[in-house]
């Protein structure tokens, strides 16, 4: 049973940020942005044809500036919030703001889509996450599931929760945390916990990892020196309310359960250079997707640590499923953690990989040359976890 | 024809003398040796002495076979004979006569004789018969008086005996009052028979009450004597004697006889125990003990030598006494309980009622119990040689207590005693061996700790030697002498000092396997002690242990890496090649020579330590590469996300801090030259080997520099990808490294140069921003090349940190390269 072969689609500019239309549960789609400090920075959105194993692709203009973080709206498609660097003269900007897609931008893709780009539509500005005071954005993530109403922006030593819904045309801060210590503090990426009724946040600056809750904004733990070096990259385990993973520039990534914030769980370290991202698979948590800037990705099977470490076991939320054949599924051979498999079709260092949000065995990874690798999970892997 | 008769004359005569002969033989009963010679008499008839001499034929034949001459010789000879013979015949004609007249007159003689013997038996015989009747008439008369008398002798035989029944109880009372014990047991076990056969008697009876009450009393004397104290051995074993004639129960009387040597040598127990160092519930565990056995003479001894702190006497003393005193005094109980119940009772009648059998059995509960007791103040006492200073005082100990136990093995063939002595030597020794792993161990810690010490001084030294050493392609030389203590010296010490260590603990241990010594030739001590014992748990368990706490100072290090200097982990690394390569198989070698360890049972092999070592040689040196590649590398990052690069002014110098990281680069790379070997390098371009940089610059950098960062192309990316595919190798950036310089300072160089370009690319730079990247990575790439194994890495890295910068620049116009090398060469 051969795997199929992973596509590769090649961006002209350098790009850092991907992710995947979370909204869009039908079609298999990824928004990448570039960077460029010369040419008009773009959005590509990249459609995959899973059956013929083809690429469209859709260009936008996102004229603002280099994008170094996108998010897509859970609720809106067509919504989508980045971080870019904007530049005036000799001044660097960090500044983050909530997009609209143009309406018509699906309708001419599919007849032309060679010569899209030669007419890329341009990206209609719903909010300019603009607090007023001089921040720069490191990220901005939207309320997992929710109705793409609220959204947290990261900036400098600033968490700041912003309600979109109020006015139409000006988002507000309805709170804000802020992280004091000794010297200039700056998160360099967070995620919001799609536990607790979505009211906590998790967050990344230095070595340290810190939540928060966002009722009261202020801060329920702390894992100092979380890695050796920076952290990278953080995510939510989707199953396991207390279960978080991050990575950093130690090569390593680590599993934390954040009710012991002493030793993490598990450690990873396969890659030999910083890894920039971690990712879970939404639906079955055991597997887990690195990127770093050994230009390799790593898919793991993190099987003890997941939600199914029997197998396809169910935990206590989904016992009442699980009653009807225990017997059966106790006698699998339960898998141990392994490394699945590690892409090499990058050439440069991978700053993003993302899990399809249409497909469960579907991934993107974006390296900075610019190079798209759409890639699927193993499906010796597949039939192992589904059966 | 006068021969012719003379001849048969002659033959004649001979026959006839022949014949007196034999008859005289026959009188003087030599018939026997006449038999003999007539046997041997041959039957020729020309033997002119046989029987069967035939005259005629002898002359027939000697006239045929003879010439004249010779028949006148044979008869001048005959003649001869013949004469001779005559002349023996008369005389011996006339001795006889004389013989017949003298036996004549003899046998006349004695025929008068015979003749008055004959009246005077006559007489005798008459006489005789008179005696006989007048005896018959005595005997009559004396028949009943003899029968009175003989019964007058029985009675008073009797009543004699009668007496001595009577006079037996005031006999005894005086025996008891002179204290002749033996005597009254002697006199009572004669009467006893007597006195329970007529006990039906009331006159008996009494007697027999008497000396009932009295031999009670006497047995009573027997046991107070016996349960003194103060009586001798030899008074013991006689009482012993005495009340088992007494046919006092033996199982009694052995009990009593184990109780008494019991309390005697739970003294000397005690005597003991106060040597040992009193820990509270010891000291009430022995109160309690002796409370309870409740003997009045037993807490004297108690009182005086309690309060009296005494000080802890040495183990060999403590041994000493406990052999002196205990065992030598164990042995003699049991020598002379042996003696008294079952070589005794063997012999006499007590035999019988498997006496013997009994007592072996007390006996053999009575050592153990003692022994164990013994046995458990030995250990304790043992237990407290925690100090590893002087073995042979505790081999020595150990010698003594287990050759004393012999004597225990020789008295009681069958006891377990021995065995657990041996056992108890054998927990000792493997105790022992722990006690001097655990030393070892402390000993390699403390010394690691003096190295840390050691190097924390000189580091502090090679800092302001570097600092003030101008260039830093020379402060390298400068460092190495001047530091005291260099690795190479730290390494040497440190290496030899564990050396030293195991070789004198072995030595040590070798204490117990020395031919002198009793319990050596035990297997045990052959076999398990060791191969097990020594090399495993001893030797290899060090081995492990060095690799591993060299492993845990990887981890324990942490993410931080801070905690443990870098040379140190360079020093352990190097050790733990040594390890590898050299000394592992040394000592084990050593340790297999010293031990002769037969190796019945599995042991852990050479190699698969070597690998251990090996494996934490790698672990180690490469941890130090990380943590080196660490230290330059936070230089690096801060150095470009602390600058606002858009608004930097025109390059004019390189940047402090490249210079920094190329000082660095160097000192670790005289650090490391100092253990490791330089390391294979692939082939430089010849430009470069002769290390005039300009050359190598000018002549290559500028087409390459230009051809990556030429900003024409809108397709940039392409560039660097077509880069990437001329080095299609992949860059492992953390990976392992070889055990040689280069091979480490590539990873170091290799980790800090990622670094760098992976800082540029997270920010935007400026034109002059660009410049200054510029500066530095040709100031960098001056410098780094011959550090590493293969400089087109550093190229490639560099190159890549250009690119990118250029990528990030607004306005991307680089710098003449010309100029570059002037501000580079100005430094």
């Amino acid at each position: 049973m051969e795997d199929d072969a992973p596509v590769i689609y090649g961006l002209e500019f350098q790009a850092r940020a991907l992710t995947a239309q979370t909204a869009e549960t039908d079609a298999i789609r990824f928004l990448v942005g570039t960077q460029s400090l010369k040419f008009d920075n773009q959005i590509h959105i990249i459609d995959f044809d899973d059956e013929n194993n083809i690429i469209n692709k859709n260009v936008l203009l996102h004229q603002a500036g280099e994008i170094w973080h996108i998010a897509a709206s859970p609720a809106n498609k067509a919504v989508l919030s980045t971080c870019y660097n904007k530049t005036n003269d000799s001044k660097v900007m960090s500044c983050a703001a909530v997009w609209q897609m143009p309406s018509g931008w699906e309708t001419g893709s599919h007849e032309s889509a060679d010569d899209s780009a030669q007419n890329p539509q341009t990206l209609e500005l719903l909010f300019d996450l603009d607090s007023g005071t001089q921040h720069s954005s490191s990220c901005v993530l939207w309320e997992p599931m929710g109705d793409g109403k609220r959204v947290i922006s990261l900036a400098d030593n600033q968490a700041l929760l912003w309600d979109l819904q109020e006015s139409p045309t000006k988002a507000t801060v309805s709170s804000t945390a802020t992280l004091e210590g000794k010297g200039q503090l700056k998160f360099t990426s967070g995620k919001w916990s799609p536990h607790h009724n979505c009211s906590q946040l998790a967050t990344a600056n230095d070595t340290a990892i810190r939540g928060w809750d966002l009722r009261t904004m202020s801060q329920i733990y702390c894992v100092e020196n979380a890695h050796g070096q920076l952290v990278r990259d953080l995510d939510f385990n989707p199953n396991r309310q207390y279960y978080l993973a991050s990575c950093g520039d130690d090569c390593k990534v680590k599993f934390w359960d954040v009710r012991n914030v002493q030793e993490p769980v598990k450690t990873l370290e396969e890659h030999s250079h910083w890894v920039w991202s971690v990712r879970y698979n939404q639906s079955h948590d055991q597997l887990v997707l690195t990127a770093s800037s050994d230009s390799r990705l790593i898919l793991s099977n993190m099987v003890s640590i997941s939600s199914e470490p029997f197998g396809h076991m169910v935990d206590d939320e989904e016992l009442s499923e699980g009653e009807d054949n225990p017997q059966e599924e106790k006698v699998k051979e339960p898998l141990k953690d392994s490394v699945v498999s590690t892409y090499e079709e990058h050439e440069d260092s991978v700053y993003a990989a993302e899990w399809s949000s249409a497909d469960p065995w579907l991934f993107a990874s974006l390296s900075y040359d610019g190079r798209l690798v759409i890639n699927r999970v193993p499906r010796a892997l597949k039939y192992r976890i589904l059966l | 024809m006068d021969a012719d008769t003379d001849g048969s004359g002659g033959p004649d005569e001979s026959g006839r003398r022949r014949k007196v002969h034999g008859m005289l033989k026959l009188y003087y009963g030599l018939d026997e040796e006449g038999k003999i010679s007539e046997k041997s008499q041959s039957l020729d008839p020309c033997d002119i002495n046989g029987p069967h001499f035939d005259p005629e034929l002898y002359l027939n034949k000697l006239r045929r076979e003879c010439s004249l001459a010779e028949l006148m010789d044979q008869e001048t000879c005959m003649v001869k004979q013949i004469r001779s013979l005559d002349s023996d015949m008369q005389t011996l004609v006339y001795e006889n006569y004389n013989k017949f007249i003298s036996a004549t007159d003899t046998i006349r003689k004695m025929k008068n004789d015979f003749k008055k013997m004959e009246d005077e038996m006559d007489c005798l015989s008459a006489n005789m018969a008179a005696i006989t009747d007048f005896s018959a008439n005595i005997s009559g008369t004396l028949q009943d008086q003899h029968a009175q008398i003989t019964k007058l002798s029985a009675v008073h035989t009797l009543l004699r005996k009668l007496q001595f029944l009577f006079e037996l109880p005031a006999r005894l009372n005086k025996c008891l009052e002179l204290k002749a014990y033996a005597q009254a047991v002697s006199f009572h076990r004669r009467a006893r028979c007597v006195l329970q056969q007529y006990s039906h008697l009331p006159s008996f009876k009494g007697i027999q009450d008497d000396c009932h009450a009295i031999m009670d009393m006497l047995a009573q004397e027997l046991r107070q004597r016996f349960r003194d104290g103060g009586t001798s051995a030899k008074d013991l074993s006689e009482c012993v004697e005495l009340l088992l004639q007494l046919d006092e129960p033996a199982e009694e009387l052995c009990d009593k006889f184990l109780s008494h040597a019991r309390s005697r040598l739970e003294a000397d127990l005690q005597g003991l125990e106060a040597e040992i160092r009193p820990y509270p519930t010891a000291v009430k565990d022995a109160s309690a003990r002796r409370s309870s056995a409740g003997s009045p003479t037993d807490s004297s001894p108690k009182t005086s030598s309690l309060p009296s702190p005494t000080p802890n006497t040495d183990i060999l003393e403590f041994i000493d006494r406990g052999c002196n005193e205990f065992v030598s005094s164990l042995c003699l109980v049991i020598a002379s309980y042996q003696e008294l119940f079952i070589n005794h009772a063997q012999t006499g009648e007590l035999a019988s009622k498997n006496i013997p059998q009994m007592a072996n059995r007390k006996l053999h509960v009575f050592v153990d119990d003692l022994a164990a007791q013994y046995f458990s103040l030995v250990e304790r006492r043992i237990q407290e040689e925690k100090g590893v200073s002087d073995n042979s005082l505790l081999v020595r100990a150990l010698d003594r207590f287990h050759r004393r136990l012999q004597a225990v093995s020789k008295l009681l063939p069958n006891s377990t005693v021995p065995n657990q002595g041996t056992e108890i030597v054998i927990r000792a020794a493997t105790e022992r061996v722990k006690q001097y792993l655990a030393a070892l161990q402390s000993f390699y810690m403390d010394s690691l700790t003096d190295v840390r010490q050691a190097l924390a001084a000189p580091r502090l030294s090679v800092a302001g030697g570097t600092g003030s050493g101008g260039g830093p392609h020379l402060g390298g030389g400068a460092t190495s002498r001047d530091a005291p203590n260099s690795l190479p010296e730290l390494l040497s010490i440190l290496s030899a000092s564990i050396l030293n260590q195991i070789k004198s603990v072995l030595a040590s241990v070798h204490l117990f396997t020395a031919k002198d010594i009793t319990f050596s030739n035990k297997p045990y001590f052959k076999g398990e002690f060791c191969s097990q014992g020594v090399r495993e748990s001893l030797v290899v368990n060090f081995i492990k242990f060095v690799c591993q706490s060299s492993r845990q100072f990887c981890e324990s290090a942490g993410d931080k890496g801070g905690s443990t200097p870098p040379a140190l982990l360079l020093l352990l690394s190097r050790l733990c090649l040594d390890f590898e390569t050299s000394t592992i198989s040394y000592i084990l070698t050593l340790t297999d020579e010293q031990f002769l360890v037969q190796h019945h049972s599995p042991v852990t092999p050479v190699t698969i330590l070597c690998t251990e070592a090996r494996e934490a040689a790698q672990k180690l040196l490469n941890h130090y590469v990380k943590v080196q590649g660490l230290n330059i590398s936070q230089m690096l990052r801060k150095s470009v996300e602390t600058r606002d690069w858009v608004n930097t002014i025109e390059p004019r110098n390189v940047r402090a801090v490249m210079k920094r990281v190329v000082e660095d680069a160097t000192s670790i790379d005289v650090q490391v030259g100092l253990l490791y070997e330089e390391g294979v390098r692939k082939a430089h371009s010849s430009d470069s080997s002769k290390r005039t940089f300009s050359v190598y610059s000018s002549s290559r950098q500028q087409v390459r520099y230009a051809a990556s960062y030429t900003p024409s192309a809108p397709m940039d990316t392409n560039l660097l990808s077509n880069i990437h595919k001329l080095f299609s190798e992949r860059i492992d950036i953390f990976s392992s490294v070889e055990f040689n310089k280069v091979s480490v300072m590539t990873g170091i160089i290799k980790i800090s140069l990622k670094t760098f370009l992976e800082c540029v690319r997270l920010r935007t730079f400026g034109r002059y921003g660009l410049q200054q990247i510029q500066v530095d990575c040709h100031y960098l790439q001056m410098y780094l090349w011959r550090f590493v194994s293969d400089e087109n890495l550093v190229h490639f890295l560099l190159d890549e940190i250009v690119g990118s910068c250029a990528h990030r620049c607004l306005d991307p116009s680089p710098m003449e390269q010309s100029v570059i090398e002037v501000i580079c060469e100005r430094g």
